[in-house]
């Protein structure tokens, strides 16, 4: 019964930022809607001002909704928004801790604003401090640890409550590699522990790596959601960059039309290969039409060039 | 996990404050003990001596409890103009605005700072007046009623301020501007029954002035103010103030996009 509920579910959601002096009123989300199950591993997937934070900030109660619904754990945020609160552990995105405080200090006193018990709290503490590699700073200042560990800090503070659902928005930007695969072996874990993840990153490959389903979300809008696999299996396409010896000429171009060939220049195609399509097949009909091929290489998958669009034309 | 957060997270705000304020006591408790020590000094002894009794007391009589009500005023609401506006400026204040505590409690957890602060700093002024004079108490329950409605009135307006406040300046303009010269104005160093007829009519519109003289009473028994009005005056705005704190933070002004 209870497992029926969804961890989060979200519909039709709209945030409408209000201008705020000479900045105009953004729409961050134009109408997103998810459902999020319990136990899953989800990532948000989308490059700068794509609305993550803005969605984030929502389901903790940072943000105030222009329209639509949102639900943790079966608990509106508007009818039970201390109640659904309760469910929810939050690494923002930017550090939000008092950088004079002592370590253990902030994760106590995060403890007690869920309603733990101080006793409890300082077992909750060592606990997570120990998971995160900060039992050694416990006493240090706020201000004297390194980025990585400021990052870990804002974690370990999160799940000191024990929450049901963990919140993560771009919790590796600016760690390191090395660090970002400790965190990422330390949040599967807790994932298979049971713990309902919902992680926003731009980091394509972390997406991959860690989580079962993913949206891509751009521009305020959720553009694709399905498991890895599925998205995988939908996107990824191989497309293959073709040099062809001699020039291609327009009958050439008409004899090719049942294939996915886009013509670079008069020297390059690119040909995209559907899943099960095979290389040989197209060869076959470009040598039949006289063309020959010189060179081949690969353009990389389809999904992560899906992505890197986004992220090039949110550059611009 | 159905914890309900109210009291350990109220306890765990003013556990936190209380050290704060302490372990800051050069700042926090030792300015008001100095300030109040010259004011009783300069204004008490030096010139008191010269000048004559007010409503039947001794100069410096009559200006102790106004100068304590001063140092109320001023430490209860700079407690929570800065700690809030400091927690909003760290974006600390995101730990409590997305934790289950209700919105009433966390504005409880930031008001019970002031009120400590203003409680401390009213009990280092009254240490520091024996010096100089001996205190008699005329009623308590008066004297302790006035103290408290004040700081709690003087602690949520520290709020109201810091919610609207944008930058460090904007915490200090209305304590410098507004507080300070209504608490001069506010009868701490004469009686308004002094003042030509059209002054007393404009002071009577300066609510410091019936916190003062309700204050005063608890001591003297004398007050330019019916108790009556003076409560009902330091009471209302209070229950007002509550009201605004309540609104603006269930509707996140200031702190929520
Ligand atoms: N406080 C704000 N006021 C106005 N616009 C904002 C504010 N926060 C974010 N935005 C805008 O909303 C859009 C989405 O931002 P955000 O949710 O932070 O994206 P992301 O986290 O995916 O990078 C961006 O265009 C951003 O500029
Ligand atoms: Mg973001």
């Amino acid at each position: 019964m209870t497992d029926s509920i969804a961890a989060i579910k979200v519909e039709g959601l709209r945030k409408v930022y209000a201008k705020d002096g000479k900045k105009a009123g953004t729409e961050a989300l134009k109408g997103v809607s998810l459902s999020i199950p319990k136990g899953e591993f989800f990532g948000l997937l989308g490059p700068n001002g794509a609305g993550k934070s803005t969605l984030i900030g929502i389901l903790s109660g940072l943000v105030t909704k222009s329209e639509g619904m949102a639900e943790i754990a079966g608990l509106s945020i508007d009818a039970y928004p201390d109640q659904a609160k309760a469910h929810i552990g939050l690494v923002p995105q930017e550090f939000n801790f008092n950088i004079f405080e002592k370590v253990i200090d902030i994760v106590l006193d995060q403890a007690g604003y869920y309603g733990m018990p101080r006793k409890e709290a300082l077992l909750r503490a060592e606990v997570v401090l120990k998971d995160l590699g900060l039992w050694e700073k416990k006493d240090a200042k706020a201000q004297a640890l390194s980025g990585g560990m400021k990052r870990r800090l804002m974690i370990a503070r999160a799940l000191v409550h024990e929450p049901e659902i963990l919140l993560l928005d771009e919790p590796t930007a600016g760690v390191d590699v090395e660090l970002r695969r400790g965190m990422w072996d330390f949040l599967r874990k807790l994932n298979e522990s049971g713990t309902t993840i919902v992680l926003t990153t731009h980091y394509l490959e972390e997406a991959e790596l860690l989580c079962s389903r993913i949206a891509i979300i751009n521009g305020g809008e959720i553009i694709e959601q399905g498991s890895v696999k599925e998205l995988l299996t939908k996107l990824n396409f191989v497309t293959l960059i073709m040099d062809t010896a001699e020039t291609i000429t327009p009958a050439q171009v008409a004899l090719m039309r049942d294939l996915a060939v886009k013509i670079v220049d008069d020297t390059t195609l690119e040909l995209t290969l559907k899943p099960g399509e095979t290389v040989n097949d197209s060869i076959r009909l470009m040598t039949k039409i006289g063309i020959q091929i010189a060179n081949i290489r690969n353009s990389g998958s389809r999904l992560e060039e899906v992505f890197v669009n986004l992220i090039d034309k949110d550059k611009k | 996990m159905a914890r309900t957060p109210i009291l350990t997270g109220y306890f765990t705000m003013v556990r936190k404050d209380f050290v704060r304020i302490i372990r800051i006591w050069s700042q926090t408790l030792l300015p008001p003990a100095v300030t109040t020590g010259l004011y009783f000094a300069i204004f008490g002894t030096f010139i008191g001596s010269q000048v004559a009794a007010v409503k039947g007391f001794s100069y410096i009589q009559f200006i102790v409890p106004g100068i304590i009500m001063m140092s109320v005023i001023t430490s209860a609401y700079m407690n929570t103009v800065s700690t809030f506006y400091f927690a909003k400026w760290q974006r600390t204040i995101d730990e409590l605005l997305v934790s289950p505590m209700p919105s009433w409690t966390v504005i409880a957890g930031f008001v019970t700072g002031g009120l400590m602060r203003a409680g401390l700093t009213a009990i280092v002024v009254v240490l520091v007046a024996l010096f100089f004079t001996h205190l008699t108490f005329f009623s308590m329950g008066i004297l302790l009623g006035a103290v408290f409605l004040t700081a709690l009135l003087m602690s949520l307006l520290g709020l109201i301020n810091a919610i609207f406040a944008k930058s460090f300046d904007a915490i200090s303009i209305v304590p410098t501007f507004v507080l300070t010269p209504l608490t001069y104005l506010g009868g701490v160093f004469y009686s308004v029954d002094q003042l030509p007829e059209f002054f007393r009519t404009i002071s009577m519109a300066n609510p410091i002035l019936y916190m003062v003289n309700a204050f005063r009473y608890g001591f003297l028994g004398v007050s330019d103010v019916p108790m009556s009005i003076a409560f009902a005056v330091m009471g209302g705005l209070t229950a007002v103030a509550f009201g605004v704190t309540l609104f603006l933070f269930r509707n996140g002004a200031g702190l929520k996009n």
